[in-house]
């Protein structure tokens, strides 16, 4: 099996994110930056899948060059090469101009599988998987909880609202991971030693012969809305907060 | 033909409610842009449904027939809605952000080459173009975008849009569009448990944190939730204990929920926690410790034993 990962760094979930002077990005002075946890599931399984039926993953990440960061750690996971797609403007960029530099850098390798995390912690899009599926003409399977792979063929579990189904497509094929789907293991230390030689090769956007779009401008950040302080409930005993609790959600928020 | 498109979601050949907000959302649009909504209907026997979404201020509706458009698949949909959007050339394209709207739109924006804002909650028109505000860092900031390209694509998010009757029948088109190759195919659809409401839907939910002190105390919360007609929700902590399972987890790495009321019970609040659930209309927190972050986030603080009030609650509900 030759298995890709596309992975995405991003602030730590614990971050607190503060909007830059500019009023359009974030200040990313202060950010820890780590692996997007749900890429994590995506090495995971990659790695549990060549183990079993031998192969190759490689991880392929975009951004500046601090995301060598982030394909370090899946390299020490036990991913066995990289591809850096290196620009320094394409944090926050627009995900289907990503997706388009991803699809390329990705063809030659000739992959089974494409894993992604069903979507990064920052941006919230979940877009860039299927954008790739697209561009490479291979099937999705989206918010995978379980992978089962015979035969050429994929199955891939996926939770939807109120049902689950099992979705079932030929390899080649694109697979976004939901958690649940695997427990990833930690970068051991003689991984982290490891992974400083692996091989990790790194391009530019004009190598791959993609230019940059911006389908999506950001006009604005903004705060999130405030909340006007909140009252607390008064009440002696637990049966009175209860009730208190009870009065004021159905006369006054009238949300009961 | 131009306007503001909507793609209809249906499960069962029943349309779903966020169909109906999408639609109010899409007549407000097109209200600003001087032009009208038209719904695009995927479907199997679902001809004398379609009209009923003039209600909600569709004034056509596409209807395509077929067994491969029964049931959701990326590929029917994205080949004929895709096929159709190529055709109609609409100047904006909505839909729910829902699991099959999410799995949808990149596809979708791939294949028209154009770009799409994920999980919208507000909508506006500035020049005559689709301006798009959506949560990123999951609630942490509100990005305002512009949608590049055409058509101008957004996926709204459940429950954050108000369903607004307006108008009375559409008229239905029989349209034709082909599904295509079916790359990848429902094998197999289980049903959820019975009578369990999933968290992006729910309009309330009653949630728990690691002060519920094991699984089996989150029958608490079940009987709440049972009188609320409510979805049980958990914190990160909960989830990695154990004691509920993954789906049921609200935050950063879990769900990003907007019900009318979420009630937080033993719940801390920490940072990626308060990002999940911060978009709720209405929020309680149930927490004896009266420091506990949850406590500035809430409309209405119990600071008291959870397993003396949630009982309490259980009865006055």
């Amino acid at each position: 099996m030759n298995i890709v990962v596309c992975i995405k760094q991003v602030p730590d979930t614990e971050s607190v994110i503060k909007i830059a002077g500019d009023g359009m990005s974030i200040d990313t002075g202060d950010i820890k930056w780590v692996m997007n946890p749900y890429d994590e599931f995506g090495v995971e399984e990659a790695l549990r899948i060549v183990k079993d039926q031998g192969g190759e993953v490689t991880v392929v990440g975009a951004g500046p060059a601090r995301v060598v960061e982030a394909l370090r750690t899946a390299l020490a996971m036990g991913a066995d090469k990289a591809v850096h797609i290196q620009d320094d403007d394409l944090y926050g960029a627009d995900p289907i101009a990503v997706a388009k530099m991803l699809a390329k850098a990705i063809e030659p390798l000739n992959p089974d599988i494409v894993f992604f995390g069903q979507r990064a912690v920052d941006d919230d899009s979940g877009v860039v998987s299927s954008a790739v599926a697209e561009f490479l003409g291979m099937p999705q399977l989206s918010v995978i909880t379980k992978v089962e792979l015979a035969d050429g063929k994929v199955k891939g579990t996926r939770p939807i609202e109120g049902q689950t189904v099992v979705l079932e497509a030929s390899l080649p094929a694109v697979i976004s991971a939901q958690k649940g789907l695997n427990e990833p293991r930690y970068a051991s230390l003689p991984g982290i030693m490891k992974a400083k030689k692996k091989p990790l090769e790194t391009k530019t956007p004009a190598d791959l012969g993609a230019e940059r779009s911006d389908f999506i401008e950001i006009a604005a950040l903004n705060p999130p809305p405030e909340r006007a302080p909140g009252k607390t409930v008064e009440g002696e005993t637990p049966g009175e907060l209860a009730a208190n609790l009870a009065k004021l959600l159905k006369e006054e928020a009238k949300v009961i | 033909m131009a306007g503001v498109w909507i793609i209809a979601e249906q499960r069962d050949g029943e349309f779903r409610k966020i169909t109906y907000e999408v639609a109010s959302a899409a007549k407000k649009v097109a209200d600003e842009l001087g032009t009208e909504v038209t719904a695009v209907v995927l479907g199997s026997g679902m001809q004398d449904a379609c009209a009923e979404l003039g209600k909600y201020g569709v004034a056509k509706v596409l209807y395509v027939d077929g067994d491969a458009f029964a049931t959701y698949t990326t590929d029917a949909y994205t080949n004929a809605a895709g096929a159709l959007i190529k055709d109609g050339a609409p100047d904006v394209v909505l839909f729910g952000a829902s699991t099959q709207g999410k799995d949808l739109g990149g596809r979708l924006a791939a294949r028209l080459d154009t770009g799409i804002a994920v999980d919208c909650t507000a909508l506006a028109v500035a020049d005559g173009k689709l301006k798009a505000t959506r949560p990123i860092y999951a609630g942490k900031v509100y990005a305002d975008v512009i949608i590049n390209g055409t058509p101008q694509i957004a996926s709204l998010r459940p429950n954050v849009f108000d369903v607004v009757e307006a108008g009375g029948e559409a008229a239905v088109e029989a349209a034709s569009a082909d599904a295509g190759e079916i790359k990848a195919a429902v094998a197999e659809v289980q049903a959820a448990e019975e009578g369990k409401i999933d968290l992006t839907e729910a309009t309330v939910i009653v949630s728990g944190g690691r002060g519920m002190k094991e699984a089996d105390n989150f029958k608490l919360l079940e009987e709440l939730a049972g009188k609320l007609n409510a979805a049980v929700g958990a914190s990160r902590s909960a989830v990695d204990a154990g004691w509920r399972h993954h789906t049921d987890q609200v935050g950063q790495t879990g769900k990003v929920v907007t019900p009318n009321l979420y009630i937080a019970c033993g719940i801390s609040g920490a940072i990626q926690h308060l990002a999940g659930m911060g978009s709720s209309k209405v929020i309680v927190a149930i927490n004896k410790d009266a420091d506990a972050p949850i406590h500035t986030k809430a409309d209405y603080c119990v600071v008291a034993d959870l397993f003396d009030v949630v009982p309490e609650l259980t009865k006055e509900v």
